[in-house]
C-alpha cells in the first residue's frame, strides 16, 4: 500500500535526531490519530543549515518528516515556509488516501519551528 | 529471506489434509447436493458427512448445524434471526464492549430497528463479570451475544458461567466462537450455548466457509431466502468443496487440538518471555492465564504499533496490529481502549497469532529481530527522549 519511496524514507529515515542549541524547535501533534512530531532548526542568514526531527507514528508519518527535512535542508526560510503538506506528499510518490494526514505533519511542524526561530531572534 | 507467518488470529493457510479432501469436489463430485441424480447422490453424502464432522467437534446432533458462508454470517443469522423471532417477548439485548465487529455492528443495526442494547465493559485484562452481566438482565432481555475468546487478546470469557446464567433466566445464548473453535475445546451441552458461529478459513479450512450451531427448539428467521437447503435456515446451493473441507478441519482439530494447543503455548510463551525480558517498558495485552494458547497481543511504549508491523514485514514477518478488519481504520482497536489500557500502549498493540506451521526457529528469528526494531523507532520517538524528563518532574 506504501510506494517504494515511503519504504525508503521509513526504513532509512534521514535527519533523525535532534539538534542541541537549536535555533528554531517546533512541533505538532495530529488531531486526528495522536501522532506527534518535532522539529529542530540550524539558521544561518536566512538558510537551513541543519534539520533533525523526531517522530512518534506511523509509516507515513515518518517517512513524510523524513521527506520534509530532504526538501527544506539548505533551503532559505521563505522557501520552507512555502513547502505544502501536498508537496510532501507529492515527493513520497503519494500516501494512501487515509495516510494523507500524516503528510501534514510535516509541513505544519516545520513552519512552527521557523515560527519559534522568527520570534525569539527578533 | 525466509517468510514467518504470525497471524492466525485473521486467516490461516489451509492444512494439506483438508486440501486433499476438497479437490475431488471441483470436478468429479460437482453435483449440486439438493439434486436427487446420482450426481446429487454422491455430494448429498459428503455434505451429511462433514455436518456430523463438525457435530462431533462441539458436541451436538449434525441437525443442529447449518453451513454458512463465514463467521460474519453466522453471527449476522443467530442475533437478527433470533432477534427478529422474539421481538413480541422483549428488545433487549446483552453483549460486550469487546466483541468483533460482526457482532457490534449487527446490534448498532438492531439498535436502529428499536432494541435496546448493552455493552458490558471488561476489565484491564479483558475479563468480563458474570455477575455483571446477570445484573442487566430485565424482563425484556431476549438474548445473550458474548464471544468464546477474544480476537484480539486471545482472552478467554468464562462461557460456561455465562450460559448458566443465560439458561438460569431463559435467555437465549449466542457466542463468536470463530477464535476460540479448534484451539480451546468447545462442548455446546457443557456450556449450555444455544448458538455458536464457527468460521472455517481460522481452523485450516478453506475462507468462505462456516456453521452456526443452532440447538434444537431455538427459531431463527433466516437472512438469506430461497430454497430449502439447511432445513430452510440458510438458503443458497451449498459450497460444497468447502463445506468438505470445514468437515475435515473439524475432524483434524478434534483429534489434535490437545497437543496443538501445549506445542503452540510453548512457542507462544517462548516469545512474549523473551520480548518483556528484551524490551523495557513493554506490556502484554490480555488475560495472564485466561488466554488462547497461541495468542500473544504485546504494546512496545513510546511507539506506535504500525510501524513495527512495516519493519517486521519488510523482515518476512507477517504479524498485526489489532484484528485485521480494522487496519484501514484510524483509531486504537475498541478491543484494548475498551481494557482502558494507557492510549500510547493502546496505539503500540501488536498482535501475534501462532499456527500449525510456525516452529522455534521462528520465534527465535522474531526475538532476534524484533527488540533492534523497537530500538530504531523508540530512537526516532520525541516521547522516548523526553521519558526520563517526564519522570524527574513527575
Amino acid at each position: 500500500m506504501y510506494s517504494d519511496k515511503v519504504i525508503d524514507h521509513f526504513t532509512n529515515p534521514r535527519n533523525v535526531g535532534e539538534i542541541e542549541n537549536a535555533d528554531g524547535v517546533g512541533e505538532k501533534v495530529s488531531s486526528s490519530c495522536g501522532d506527534r512530531m518535532k522539529v529542530f532548526l540550524k539558521v544561518e542568514d536566512g538558510i537551513i543549515q541543519d534539520i533533525k526531527f523526531q517522530t512518534y507514528g506511523c509509516g507515513a508519518a515518518i517517512a513524510s518528516s523524513s521527506m520534509m527535512s530532504e526538501l527544506v535542508l539548505g533551503k532559505t526560510l521563505q522557501e520552507a515556509l512555502d513547502l505544502t503538506n501536498d508537496q510532501v506528499a507529492e515527493a513520497l510518490d503519494g500516501l494512501p488516501a487515509p495516510k494523507l494526514h500524516c503528510s501534514n505533519l510535516a509541513a505544519d511542524a516545520l513552519h512552527e519551528a521557523i515560527k519559534n526561530f522568527q520570534a525569539t531572534s527578533a | 529471506m525466509k517468510r514467518i507467518y504470525m497471524d492466525n488470529n485473521a486467516t490461516t493457510a489451509v492444512r494439506p489434509e483438508v486440501m486433499e479432501a476438497m479437490l475431488p469436489f471441483y470436478r468429479e463430485h460437482f453435483g449440486n447436493p439438493s439434486s436427487v441424480h446420482w450426481a446429487g447422490r454422491a455430494t448429498g453424502a459428503a455434505l451429511e458427512a462433514a455436518r456430523e464432522q463438525v457435530a462431533r467437534l462441539i458436541n451436538c446432533a449434525p441437525a443442529e448445524i447449518v453451513f454458512t458462508s463465514c463467521g460474519s454470517e453466522g453471527d449476522n443469522l443467530a442475533i437478527k434471526g433470533a432477534a427478529d423471532v422474539l421481538r413480541d417477548r422483549g428488545n433487549h439485548i446483552i453483549t460486550t464492549a469487546v466483541e468483533h465487529p460482526a457482532v457490534l455492528s449487527t446490534c448498532e443495526y438492531l439498535k436502529k430497528q428499536g432494541f435496546e442494547v448493552t455493552y458490558l465493559p471488561v476489565d484491564g485484562s479483558g475479563m468480563l463479570d458474570v455477575v455483571a452481566l446477570e445484573a442487566a438482565i430485565t424482563e425484556k432481555t431476549i438474548l445473550i451475544s458474548v464471544m468464546w475468546a477474544n480476537n484480539e487478546t486471545g482472552t478467554l470469557f468464562p462461557i460456561e458461567q455465562i450460559g448458566a446464567v443465560a439458561r438460569k433466566h431463559k435467555i437465549v445464548f449466542h457466542t463468536d466462537a470463530v477464535q476460540a473453535i479448534g484451539r480451546v475445546p468447545v462442548d455446546v451441552q457443557a456450556a449450555q450455548v444455544d448458538l455458536l458461529a464457527i468460521s472455517g478459513h481460522k481452523i485450516g479450512a478453506p475462507k468462505g466457509v462456516g456453521a452456526l450451531y443452532v440447538r434444537k427448539g431455538i427459531r431463527l428467521t433466516p437472512l438469506i431466502h430461497g430454497g430449502h437447503q439447511e432445513r430452510n435456515r440458510r438458503a443458497g446451493t451449498h459450497n460444497l468443496p468447502g463445506i468438505v473441507g470445514l468437515g475435515m478441519a473439524c475432524e483434524l482439530a478434534a483429534s489434535d487440538l490437545e497437543t496443538a494447543a501445549q506445542r503452540l503455548r510453548q512457542l507462544r510463551d517462548r516469545l512474549e518471555q523473551g520480548l518483556l525480558a528484551a524490551i523495557p517498558e513493554s506490556l502484554v495485552n490480555g488475560h495472564p492465564t485466561e488466554r488462547l494458547t497461541n495468542t500473544l497481543n504485546i504494546s512496545f511504549n513510546y511507539i506506535e504499533g504500525e510501524a513495527v508491523l512495516l519493519f517486521l514485514d519488510m523482515q518476512g514477518i507477517a504479524a498485526s496490529s489489532g484484528s485485521a478488519c480494522m487496519s484501514d481504520s484510524f483509531g486504537q482497536s475498541h478491543v484494548i481502549e475498551a481494557m482502558g489500557v494507557d492510549p500510547m500502549m493502546a496505539n503500540a498493540a501488536i498482535r501475534f497469532g501462532l499456527g500449525y506451521d510456525n516452529t522455534d526457529a521462528d520465534v527465535d528469528r522474531v526475538l532476534e529481530i524484533l527488540p533492534t526494531i523497537v530500538k530504531k523507532l523508540r530512537d526516532m520517538s520525541p516521547f522516548y527522549h523526553e521519558r526520563d524528563v517526564n519522570k524527574a518532574t513527575a
